[in-house]
């Protein structure tokens, strides 16, 4: 069962936002579509700044790869620098330990909810 | 219908099937104005027929084992190939399958491969090989992919030493022509020590390219240089001769980043020039940015041990316009090839090859360079070739020596305008001294004129 | 036996042990002869390696250990290999025999063009006889597989616009069908990929080409038949709209072997085309390579060609045959590679092919293919899904799932090798769901193509009466379904000589 965590904000890309915190990652659907995450690479340093659509870190599986978008624009206050040790949080942990970047001024209130979002990868699911 | 085993009764039985009445009702979707169009090419030939041309082809070539006596490497070499390395590439099992996409029924190869990539990192004293490319020269320019890949394109500049192989700086200049790279260095003075590179090196610079043994078979401890560029930022890539690396200090222990090189001395043949196989090797912490298949071990859900292609969606049937290079084959077959010879050889055997050319290119530098008019160009340490400076132009002098059913050197005029009347001489274990003390008696007749 | 679970297991099984395990101090393979020189010292030893930790064995040890790994692999040689867009057809044993005469073999590439007039000869007259198989005017035997092949075309494109001060093109045109190494291509020269989709024919839908194209398309790269081995039914409809627009037309040759004698793409107006001679040309594919993947061009890109060309230096006359040389067309993109290209294992090996063909038999070859990939899909159709139900070419794409079972293209794949047979490619093109892309080739005969149909009729009714047999297999190969996690996570990508290995013991 995917988990949708009601307090973030969502992509059709299945990024998602913390609007309490600015951190940003990928969804708990997004990881079980990529399956067993093997590399990440956080694109982007603290101190850029970033537009919606600035991809801000490349991610593979034994299968697939992604790239993942900022969904929103801000500077970047920090990365997560251990992640790239262990992608494999990204499968365990999407929402928590596998947050990518931290945004600063980022407004995403103009994203979708969780209830938005399940509707939308409900509706992805063939 | 030469291997096509289906029977006119079994071609009619298979188009009733299908529910058409003949084969060419099959392309109609081509459009009818180019449909089977007229093709001018020479009458299908019998096997035999076939055999016989490709003899008389074979046969207008004057080959370096029976027919001439060479001197010629620049990046080819004639070395022995010993007969077990033919008897097993010609396998069926191995020559006639596909990729291991399939790792249930493609064991052998993928073992094959991963032995491969190990005795590949034991060469260059790396810490991992992907599973080839296509040869020497495209193996360079894939390093510099890498490295822009790593440094995600903040960093454009390329660092080339003017003594790395000119097929492979052309090769890294076709390849970079759409990334906005720089190349600097080129065109420095062949005769500068490499510290001499370290002023092109710079924050903005991702790689830097140095041979080794260089194109003129100098050997250079490139430690320092290695570690000026890391001062900086910028990776080292080493192109090596495999054959050297038996017995010289490792690119590795330098502290290069990536170490290429072409692997045709490793069990393959010349083949006027390819296939071939270029082997990559580098540091873990690059395996990602690194194009081109990759074996590594796991286990089988019976608990045997077994190999499958690993991290395969950096590669280009994935990641497409992302990936790193387009690079879809390796050189599967040849790698295989070049694993046998290294394992037949072992550490003793290549050590003799490589021993026996440093002998051989040794006695024949110290022969020629007596030769008045001749001398050698340069005086550091070299390995099986150096370079010779000539009293009259090389071509004269190589047609000289063709006369005498030689093969001279590489006339390095042409690459080089500073080294006009400089010839580049090979020797390697398939010279015996006859035939050395034979290059020196016609140069010494070619040098009167 | 019973199939211990991954996490039963503590210990890995070793099946053949590594070259490195083998080993044994002080054993020996081939030895070199003495030195008949004079003794010269190495050079200092601060430019010398202490160790050379390679393994060491004997011949025959070496002989044993490629022969047992030789039977863990499934070939050619050995049955039916029907990987969709590989065409892996059987490999006739004469070229063996001819791309290992000792005059190809021991020839050096730089060699006095005098000395290697017959592979100078054989590598223009394969020019010439690709130009008539394919229409187009100029060839270039250089690249060392399709991939390269590709790059060298688009290289090509690209220096075509500049050369004409159009610097603004950096559009490519790619259909959704293609294969990843299209777009690769075009990302190694920094161009913008647009994917065209296909419409409900399986043809490239012209409106979304018709609003692609304009003043910054640099050409659009198309696989024609398509990787649903559909030929498009609009084809000059879609070389026209691009060529209208400014863009070149580059044509994918990875299925030329349901094309020759049927269609030259040159005559279709394509301006580009790379030809892979390991599949449509029998040079085998050697578990992985190497290829060879000559380009074709039209006659304005002809100058752009990569150097060097083989041409005719001296014409012949009746005593005398031409002189053959080397050529740089005059805005050539560079060299691709080191000197002149994959000439033994792939030039040799394709002539040899072509020349005992001829015009006829090549149009044999391209006529059987189609036939045999049409037989196959009627005899499927009706047990599995064909997404496009037209006539098709050299091969055809059906999807490797039925209602209501829990079965996916990867587990027929994996339960057709019980079969005996090598599976289809699977998972590609991604247009299809769970893909099964299917390639007989023409050197298959009906009894086998009836014996894979039925195998593929008997897994379809598994799926009814025992999923699990099919979820598990394979069953009778010497190895089970891989942990390919385990693989990326632990990344053991080489191994060494034993931690205790002594070898002066």
């Amino acid at each position: 069962m995917t988990n949708i965590l009601p307090n973030l904000k969502y992509t059709e890309s299945d990024e998602w936002f913390d609007p309490a915190t600015g951190k940003i990652g990928i969804s708990d659907y997004a990881q079980g579509q990529l399956s067993d995450i093997v590399f990440v690479e956080i694109l982007v340093a603290a101190g850029d700044t970033v537009e919606k659509g600035t991809p801000i870190a490349s991610v593979e599986s034994v299968k697939a790869a992604a790239e993942v978008y900022s969904p929103v624009a801000g500077t970047v206050a920090a990365v997560n620098e251990g992640l790239a040790d262990n992608p494999e949080t990204i499968n365990s942990d999407p929402y928590g330990a596998a947050w990518m970047i931290q945004l600063e001024g980022a407004d995403g209130s103009s994203m979708m909810d969780a209830a938005a979002y399940e509707q939308s990868t409900a509706s992805r699911a063939h | 219908m030469t291997y096509i085993p289906i029977s006119p009764k079994e071609r009619d039985a298979m188009l009733a099937t299908i529910g058409v009445k003949t084969l060419d009702e099959l392309f109609e979707s081509v459009p009818a104005t180019h449909r089977f169009p007229k093709m001018d090419l020479p009458p299908a030939l019998a096997e035999m027929e076939a055999a016989q041309l490709l003899g008389e082809l074979a046969g207008g070539n004057e080959n370096v084992r029976t027919d001439m006596i060479s001197f010629l490497g620049a990046g080819m070499y004639n070395h022995y190939i010993p007969a077990v390395v033919n008897h097993i590439i010609s396998r069926g099992e191995f020559y006639t399958a596909y990729t291991p996409y399939q790792p249930e029924i493609s064991q052998g190869t993928l073992q094959a491969i991963f032995e491969y990539q190990s005795l590949m990192t034991a060469l260059t004293g790396m810490e991992l090989s992907n599973a080839s490319h296509y040869d020497g020269a495209t193996a360079t320019a894939e390093a510099v992919n890498l490295a822009f890949a790593q440094f995600r394109g903040k960093r454009a500049k390329v660092v080339v030493s003017p003594s790395v192989h000119p097929h492979y700086r052309e090769t890294l200049r076709t390849y970079t022509q759409g990334m906005g790279v720089t190349i600097a260095g080129e065109d420095s003075n062949v005769s500068a020590s490499p510290a001499a590179l370290a002023r092109f090196i710079d924050d903005q610079t991702c790689l830097v390219v140095v041979q080794y043994p260089d194109f003129f078979a100098r050997i250079f401890d490139y430690t320092e240089l290695i570690n000026e560029a890391h001062a900086r930022g910028a990776l080292v890539c080493v192109v090596a001769n495999p054959t050297a690396l038996a017995l010289l200090k490792t690119p590795g222990s330098m502290g290069a980043d990536i170490v290429v090189g072409e692997g045709q001395p490793l069990g393959l043949p010349m083949w006027f020039g390819g296939p071939s196989l270029g082997f990559f090797t580098t540091k873990k912490s690059y395996v990602h940015k690194m194009a081109g298949r990759l074996v590594g071990e796991t286990m089988d859900s019976r608990g045997q041990r077994a190999y499958v292609l690993t991290l395969t969606a950096r590669e280009q049937h994935i990641k497409r316009e992302r990936a790193t290079s387009n690079i879809c084959t390796n050189q599967g077959l040849l790698a295989l090839a070049s694993a046998v010879y290294l394992s037949v050889m072992g550490r003793e055997g290549l050590r003799e090859v490589a021993n026996l050319c440093y002998q051989k290119a040794h006695y024949a530098a110290e022969q020629i360079s007596q030769i008045p008019g001749f001398g050698l160009c340069f005086s550091e340490p070299f390995f099986h070739e150096f370079a010779v400076c000539c009293p009259r132009p090389v071509a004269e002098i190589n047609a000289h020596l063709l006369e005498h059913g030689i093969i001279g050197g590489y006339d390095l005029g042409n690459d080089y305008p500073a080294l006009k009347d400089h010839m580049l001489i090979a020797v390697t274990e398939m010279n015996s001294k006859d035939e050395i003390d034979m290059l020196v008696e016609a140069l010494k007749e070619a040098s009167h004129g | 036996m019973v199939n211990p679970t991954l996490e039963k297991v503590e210990e890995k099984k070793t099946v053949e042990p590594t070259l490195f395990e083998l080993s044994s101090p002080g054993r020996r393979g081939v030895t070199m002869p003495a030195s008949d020189v004079p003794h010269f010292d190495l050079p200092e030893s601060g430019l010398l390696r202490d160790e050379l930790p390679l393994p060491e064995l004997a011949e025959v040890d070496v002989v044993r250990h490629y022969m047992h790994l030789s039977k863990f692999n499934y070939s050619v040689d050995q049955g039916f290999y029907p990987l969709g867009s590989c065409t892996m057809k059987y490999n006739p044993k004469i070229n063996e025999d001819t791309c290992r005469l000792p005059g190809f073999v021991h020839t050096h590439p730089l060699q006095p063009i005098e000395t290697v007039q017959g592979n100078l000869a054989l590598m223009f007259e394969l020019q010439e006889w690709l130009k008539e198989i394919s229409g187009f005017a100029a060839v270039t035997l250089q690249p060392a597989a399709g991939a390269h092949g590709e790059f060298t075309g688009v290289l090509m494109m690209r220096a075509y616009h500049l050369a004409r001060g159009d610097a603004k093109r950096t559009k490519m045109l790619i259909p959704d069908a293609a294969h990843g190494t299209n777009p690769a291509s075009a990302g190694m020269l920094g161009m913008q990929v647009v994917v065209i989709p296909s419409d409900a024919r399986g043809n490239v839908d012209l409106a979304a080409l018709k609003a692609e194209c304009d003043d910054t398309v640099v050409g659009m790269m198309l696989t024609n038949p398509n990787t649903l081995g559909l030929f498009d039914e609009n084809i000059e409809q879609v070389v026209k709209m691009v060529q209208d627009c400014g863009g070149l037309m580059y044509g994918d040759g990875a299925n030329l072997n349901a094309l020759l004698g049927i269609v030259r793409p040159g005559d279709l107006g394509l301006d580009v085309m790379h030809f892979n001679l390991h599949k449509t040309f029998a040079v085998p594919h050697g578990g992985g390579g190497p290829g060879s993947g000559p380009v074709g061009v039209s006659a304005r890109l002809a100058d752009f060609l990569p150097e060097p060309l083989v041409g005719i230096l001296e014409e012949g006359d009746d005593e005398q045959p031409p002189f053959y040389g080397f050529v740089r067309p005059p805005q050539s993109i560079g060299r691709m590679k080191a000197f002149h290209g994959h000439f033994g294992g792939g030039l040799v090996r394709a002539y040899t092919y072509i020349a005992m063909h001829g015009a006829d038999g090549l149009k044999d070859v391209s006529q059987y293919a189609v036939l045999n990939a049409n037989y196959l899909k009627a005899r499927l159709e009706k047990v599995y899904k064909v997404p496009f139900d037209r006539i098709c070419m050299h091969e055809f794409v059906m999807e490797g799932r039925f209602e209501g079972a829990d079965i996916r293209a990867l587990d027929i794949s994996k339960r057709l090798m019980d079969f005996g047979f090598h599976p289809p490619t699977n998972y590609f093109p991604l247009i299809v769901p769970e893909a099964l892309m299917i390639e007989p080739t023409e050197t298959e005969n009906k009894d086998t193509l009836d014996a894979f149909a039925n195998a593929l009729i008997a897994i379809a009714e598994e799926a009814k009466t025992d999923p699990q047999v099919i979820k598990t297999a394979p069953h009778t190969t010497p190895f089970g379904r891989m942990d390919e996690v385990k693989a990326a996570r632990e990344l053991v990508l080489c191994c060494w000589l034993p931690d205790n290995y002594d070898p002066e013991a």
